[in-house]
């Protein structure tokens, strides 16, 4: 069974709670998570509605092993129309938020509507109720954490909350869990403050029981363990450097994006990267990195705690910052370091903290810092403007711009827009490193034609964790093709793609699959779940998720013209490095990937097709 | 030969697979909040730090108890709560220095650490040996070993 059965419905405009039966016909379709929250969204709100309006709706969804012991079984999913991108957003989280979430016995959270007044949502087990938050808004996320396990003296209360950035409507806004955990991307945590919910605190102490058959389960989970800890990235060197591993890799590739995408080499790369998280600082002799941190059930144990230098110029009088904290990701070094050109490791790192302290996705900022430092390159806008100086490079306008964006002040309100909103409002589109309205991560999608691919496809615009294909074109799992081609892409990327859609609704992390095929998940999913589990139906349920979102996004006024990169990625070639002379050849590719998705060449699913998936 | 479980906070990730794996073993359920072994996060010191009974030889808690519920298991040395005895008075939580023993309104008995019997799932399930079960004499073996491999210093040479 794994599912605990029940959902819990929050009228925030009404201001109940209820509990309702999960529609066990869906979780057999769906499984959980990220397909079964889609399922319901889809179903409950019309795809043409203003994501920051009371008729929109925000879901928490656990997966079925969220919280039980199959390794990585802590993750939980957010899912909503984006305001970022005006289409699904659905990010996923890690921390123990969601096992707790679980552990009350809910498999997930349905919020509709506006409160009149800020409210939290407290949960205590089958007990749900919201309460007055006037005294919290305004605060950032670990004061609200601290507060909230303060006012109900409870030390291991967990919660999911969203900080002033979120209040204010940042369209990168991210909801903050376990004090640096986020569901990050597409803007998620502008929709938690359009509804005036600053958080939901949540304590279980029920478990999760029901396994179908818990020796087979055992078993699983066990195997599934000691491949993880047997296989190179996942055993070590995920747990020494933390994705951070990528950054010298990616840039000795000419595939690391640089000042918006105007380079695909940093020269300040090692100065940012994993090696450099590790090596003693001159000014106190310590390592910025202080140790690695698993989420709820890990046994890879990615996350990284850092300390910031105290001497640095961005903290030297702020010593509330000195303690170790959520440690810098490759994804927030490359957006804060790369993408703007700055390779001062302390800087980023501050950045990457008002990120976790105030709720923002760390890579849509720091894109946007990118897009507009290019802007001030061009002279398009001025230091009286933003209110200081933001050339390429610029430690200080980082960590100023981080400040005033996550607080909402001055320059700091335009740059909540995102690099789209940016751009457009100066009259250069063109320089806005996004598809459908999200920035790109951390690949260039010139150097690496199938994730060029997978940012044109992603159905939450650009985003890696759709189809990883840098997986194959860097690292050869599951096996290793040439990031200079086209052909085979698509259909390697719809495999990708539908792998990963059943992933993200089993309550498994991403990550699993450096190591992981569908050999160690499917074993875990069928001996916790009743029902027929096999690697055909979840490959189907993984298309039907993928299909469903599709049909979600045309409905919100997506059309095949929305698949595409811009115009830098398809007409200005690589300058330098490994990738020089490469253009996004997505036009080689795309053709072949609606046909292989059983869509008409306008990118629409068939009658067939949906037929075919039951949709 | 008697073991002791053996914590080493410097390699603990705080994934809490041993929170999970007591409170399967002794619940059925996979349930931090019932587990008897706890995981604490000193976040800003970057520390995560299990924690359970130590299994004192001269027990605060069994020579608390009025009602002898806490047996000494003489396989394995836990001290062992018999919830047959136990009328959960608390006794023995206000005895115990080190917070171990702890009351169960679920189940209106004290709870700690058992041992399971001699095969602890807490160190079975941890990845990267932050716990383990060694021989309960030589529980300094391993930090004797690399200090004598540290003194060594002809090897440097």
């Amino acid at each position: 069974m794994a599912w605990t059965r029940k959902i819990l419905r929050i009228n925030l405009t009404q201001g109940t709670c209820s509990s309702e039966a999960l529609n066990m016909e869906w979780a057999a379709q769906y499984l959980g998570q990220r397909g079964l929250a889609s399922r319901y969204l889809v179903s409950e709100i019309d795809p043409g509605v203003d994501p920051l309006s009371p008729e929109n709706k925000i879901i928490y969804a656990t997966g079925p092993l969220t919280g039980t012991m199959a390794s990585t079984g802590g993750r939980y999913s957010v899912v909503t129309k984006g305001p970022l991108t005006g289409v699904i957003a659905c990010s996923n989280s890690g921390g123990f938020f969601g096992a707790e979430l679980k552990f009350a016995g809910w498999d997930m959270i349905i919020v509709e509507g506006r409160s009149p007044k800020p409210v939290y949502l407290h949960i205590e087990n089958e007990l749900a109720e919201l309460l007055p938050a006037d005294d919290l808004w305004g605060t950032t996320v670990w004061a609200t954490e601290a507060a909230l396990k303060k006012r109900h003296q409870d030390p291991l209360l967990r919660v999911s909350s969203i900080g002033r950035a979120g209040e204010n409507q940042v369209l990168f806004a991210a909801i903050v869990n376990d004090l640096h955990r986020a569901a990050g991307r597409s803007g998620v945590g502008a929709v938690m403050g359009s509804k005036n919910l600053k958080a939901i605190a949540v304590r279980g102490t029920r478990g999760v029981g029901n396994i179908a058959d818990p020796r087979a389960f055992m078993a699983a989970a066990t195997a599934g363990k000691k491949v993880l800890a047997e296989n190179a990235v996942t055993g070590q060197g995920l747990p020494t450097y933390g994705t951070q591993v990528l950054m010298n890799v990616i840039n000795e590739m000419g595939a690391l994006p640089t000042r918006n995408h105007r380079d695909v080499e940093f020269e300040g790369a090692r100065k940012i990267s994993a090696e450099a998280m590790h090596e003693k600082r001159a000014t106190d002799g310590r390592a910025h990195l202080v140790t690695n941190q698993a989420c709820f059930g890990c046994t890879i144990a990615c996350g990284r705690i850092s300390r910031i230098d105290e001497t640095h110029f961005s903290v030297e009088t702020k010593p509330e910052y000195w303690g170790a904290s959520g440690g810098l990701e490759y994804e927030a070094a490359w957006a804060l370091g790369s993408a703007n050109g700055v390779d001062d490791l302390e800087a980023l790192q501050f950045a990457n903290l008002l990120c976790n302290e105030d709720g923002m996705d760390p890579i849509s900022f720091g894109a946007t810092i990118g897009a507009l430092m290019e802007l001030y390159d061009l002279g398009i806008v001025s230091k009286e403007e933003i209110g200081l100086e933001a050339p390429f490079g610029s430690a200080e306008a980082l960590c100023k711009l981080a400040e005033m964006t996550a607080r909402g002040e001055g320059f700091g309100k335009t740059i909540g827009l995102g690099s789209k909103r940016l751009c457009e409002k100066y009259g250069k589109p063109e320089l806005s490193m996004t598809v459908k309205g999200q920035e790109f991560p951390a690949y260039d999608g010139r150097a690496l034609q199938g994730m060029g691919l997978a940012y044109a496809t992603s159905n939450r615009g650009a985003c890696h964790l759709r189809g990883y294909m840098v997986s194959s074109e860097v690292f050869g799992i599951p096996v290793k093709t040439d990031p200079r081609e086209t052909a085979g892409k698509a259909e390697m990327l719809k495999a990708f793609q539908d792998a990963t859609a059943v992933v993200d609704s089993s309550g498994l992390c991403v990550f699993t699959t450096f190591a992981w095929t569908m050999n160690d998940i499917q074993p875990q999913i069928q001996a916790a779940c009743e029902g027929d589990w096999s690697q055909d139906s979840l490959l189907q349920m993984g298309e039907r998720i993928w299909n469903l979102e599709r049909d979600f996004n045309l409905a919100a006024g997506i059309t095949a013209k929305d698949d595409t990169l811009p115009p830098r990625l398809l007409n200005e070639p690589c300058k330098t490095g490994g990738s020089k002379g490469m253009v996004a050849e997505i036009g080689k590719m795309l053709p072949e990937y609606y046909s292989l998705r059983g869509w008409t060449p306008e990118g629409v699913p068939t009658a067939a097709t949906r037929s075919r998936l039951g949709l | 030969m008697q073991k002791s479980l053996h914590i080493d906070p410097g390699k603990c990730t705080g994934c809490l697979q041993c929170e999970m794996a007591c409170s399967y073993e002794h619940t059925g359920f996979f349930n931090p909040s019932r587990s008897l072994i706890k995981v604490f996060d000193f976040h800003h010191e970057g520390r995560k730090v299990p924690y359970t009974c130590t299994q004192c030889a001269e027990a605060w808690c069994l020579n608390a108890c009025p009602v002898e519920a806490i047996k000494i298991d003489a396989a394995t040395g836990a001290k062992v709560v018999l919830d047959a005895v136990c009328v959960g008075c608390k006794v023995c939580t206000i005895a115990c220095p080190f917070g171990t023993v702890n009351y169960s309104h679920e189940t209106g008995k004290v709870q700690k650490c058992d041992l399971c019997g001699g095969d602890p799932a807490c160190a079975d399930a941890c990845p990267t040996n932050a716990i383990t079960y060694i021989d309960s004499d030589w529980t300094g073996l391993e930090r004797m070993r690399q200090w004598a491999q540290k003194t060594d210093s002809a090897a440097r040479v």
